[in-house]
């Protein structure tokens, strides 16, 4: 029994034992406060100023949503291609060992650590015609830049990390057992990791998909090089709120981030929940 | 002992795809951005790297990082300390507020910035009658960079902290060491690797951020252009060797803080055998 349990289990009320409640309790509500919160009521205040029909013409505006049609389609195609690519990554890097295995573990954060713009502008080099990659593609009939491809692959660029890291740990954990009672019941490798490992590696596998997904929603530097941001055709919507914000259309880039924001959030909320239930019932309940 | 995908075939098939994949996936990117910015040798890319407007976009970048830090820090110190130390009504919900600017897009981020700041903003417009202006100037480059590096810190302590407990300091606190003591000689101790690492990956996002100071800056060069912006402007004019060759440095920030989540990474697990 921990002492933090017999102490709450002997007094009534539990007493605060540690030194800086105050302290850290008044730095973190001023922060979050003041840099989080405060913020939000500009963008509530901008759309207070549309009225409902103003607002529903702005986000129904037929190149907004031919927007959000190419982001969330390159973000669902990222998204898919992700998984897997990931859970191959995944694999690669818990279950076996070869030359080279640490850089290629240490390659995986690339896309957290190098800066969307930069991220964006070398895609666009690679992939542009005459690029090292797009003299390749190109006589394929692959044209990769300047089309919802090269927005995928951005997508896919900068979150591929979002998967990777999010299996990988559970992966390690998994207890060889399992992989042994598959084996000895004859099953073939296929088979076992149909069966036996990918249920177990399935909450994770969604949760990194999902988050993703959700963080192609939301990129914009390292799309905006790569997209070619044809309106109608390759436009994502962030850099329709950004438009909107060149034209000095505040209430034009108000309604649209709202739209934006309100995915994203909601999104994430039902990741977490998701999650939250996959913990519960991995520890009977008590997570 | 047997396990799935352990065959000779099976295992190398795995092996080759996954490093082919990620080699020309993310490491040709990598080897792209040294090669364009060496393009035309070391002396147009020393040319570039030391013009006047590089060097003054480098300046500003380096400066928004060096005060964006200290207020991360302490921010993520103080909450990561709030949320694991105490139990308290809100606790959950505070913990949840902080992913926000995970959640929200960059872009999102630099217009709720714009909106309250800026002159139409309630509160811009208060401020502007005080001549004081954040939007398209430093000061907002700095608060959208705080916005969106400030989980980082955080992130990084508050599982540590919460699988260490607070055993320790509560030993501390009953041989009667006062508070501040307890944070600097037995906590810090313990979360001082987790700590550097929070303060890597708040430098390389706050040098990095793109979407959301793009919003706020207004780009003139010389004055609000941070290296992104820079490179960027440099890219739209065509001068891909320019802005490759800031590019570099910043890729160079990237790779160095790899090696330093490499590195920290190893010292844990050398610790975790020899304790």
């Amino acid at each position: 029994m921990s002492s933090r349990s017999f102490a709450i289990g002997l007094g009534s009320t539990p007493k605060r034992v540690l030194p800086g409640f105050g302290l850290s309790l008044g730095i973190s509500l001023t922060f979050v406060s003041l840099m989080l919160l405060l913020p939000m009521t500009g963008l509530f205040g901008q759309l207070a100023g549309l009225s409902l029909a103003e607002y529903w013409a702005i986000i129904t505006n037929e190149r907004v949503v031919a927007s959000y049609v190419v982001t969330i389609g390159a973000a669902a195609v990222a998204a898919i291609v992700n998984a897997a690519f990931g859970l191959l990554l995944a694999w690669v890097l818990v279950r076996y060992t070869f030359p080279g295995k640490r850089l290629l573990d240490a390659l995986m954060d690339l896309p957290f650590a190098l800066p969307t713009a930069v991220a964006g502008i070398t895609l666009a080099t690679l992939y542009s015609s005459n690029g090292w990659m797009g003299q390749l593609l190109e006589p394929l009939g692959l044209q990769v830049a300047y089309t919802w491809v090269g927005i995928a692959l951005a997508m896919s660029f900068t979150s591929i990390p979002f998967v990777v890291r999010t299996v990988q740990p559970v992966l390690e954990d998994m207890p060889n057992e399992m992989d042994e009672a598959a084996l000895t019941l004859g099953a073939s490798d296929f088979t076992g990791f149909r069966r036996v490992i990918l249920p177990h590696l399935w909450p994770a596998l969604v949760t990194g998909t999902g988050l993703a997904f959700v963080r192609s929603l939301g990129e914009f530097g390292a799309i905006i090089f790569i997209a070619g941001n044809m309106p109608y055709e390759t436009e994502i919507t962030a850099l329709m709120i950004f438009v909107r914000l060149q034209e000095y259309d505040y209430a034009g880039a108000s309604a649209i981030a709202s739209v934006v924001l309100f995915v994203s959030l909601a999104l994430l909320l039902a990741i977490n929940i998701w999650q939250g239930r996959f913990i519960k019932r991995l520890h009977g309940g008590h997570g | 002992m047997q396990r799935i995908g352990d065959g000779v075939a099976v295992r190398r098939l795995l092996i080759g795809a996954a490093v082919v994949l990620a080699a020309l996936f993310l490491l040709l990117p990598l080897v792209a951005i040294f090669a364009q910015a060496f393009a035309r040798g070391i002396d147009v890319f020393w040319a570039n790297v030391t013009n006047h407007y590089t060097l003054a976009a480098i300046q500003l970048t380096l400066f928004i990082a060096v005060l964006t830090i200290p207020v991360c820090l302490v921010f993520g110190v103080a909450l990561a300390w709030l949320v694991t130390r105490f139990r308290f009504p809100g606790r959950r919900i505070l913990q949840t507020l902080i992913d926000i600017p995970f959640a929200v897009s960059p872009v999102v981020a630099g217009l709720v910035y714009l909106l309250l700041y800026g002159r139409t903003g309630w509160l811009g417009s208060w401020l502007d009658g005080h001549d004081i202006q954040l939007m398209f100037a430093w000061p907002g480059i700095l608060l959208v960079t705080i916005f969106v590096t400030c989980p980082f810190v955080a992130r990084e302590l508050i599982p540590l902290m919460q699988a260490q407990g607070s055993r320790e300091e509560e030993a501390a606190v009953t041989l009667g060491a006062p508070g501040w003591t307890i944070f600097r000689r037995v906590t810090l101790p313990n979360i001082r690797w987790a700590l550097l690492y929070g303060v890597i990956l708040t430098n390389a996002r706050a040098v990095g951020e793109f979407g959301a100071v793009s919003v706020v800056s207004g780009a003139i060069r010389g004055q609000t252009n941070t290296l992104p912006l820079h490179l960027e402007q440099l890219y739209q004019d065509y001068n891909t060797v320019g802005a490759f060759a800031s590019a570099s440095l910043l890729a160079l920030i990237a790779l160095l803080t790899l090696v330093a989540k490499a590195g920290l990474e190893w010292r844990a697990a050398r610790r975790e055998v020899h304790p």
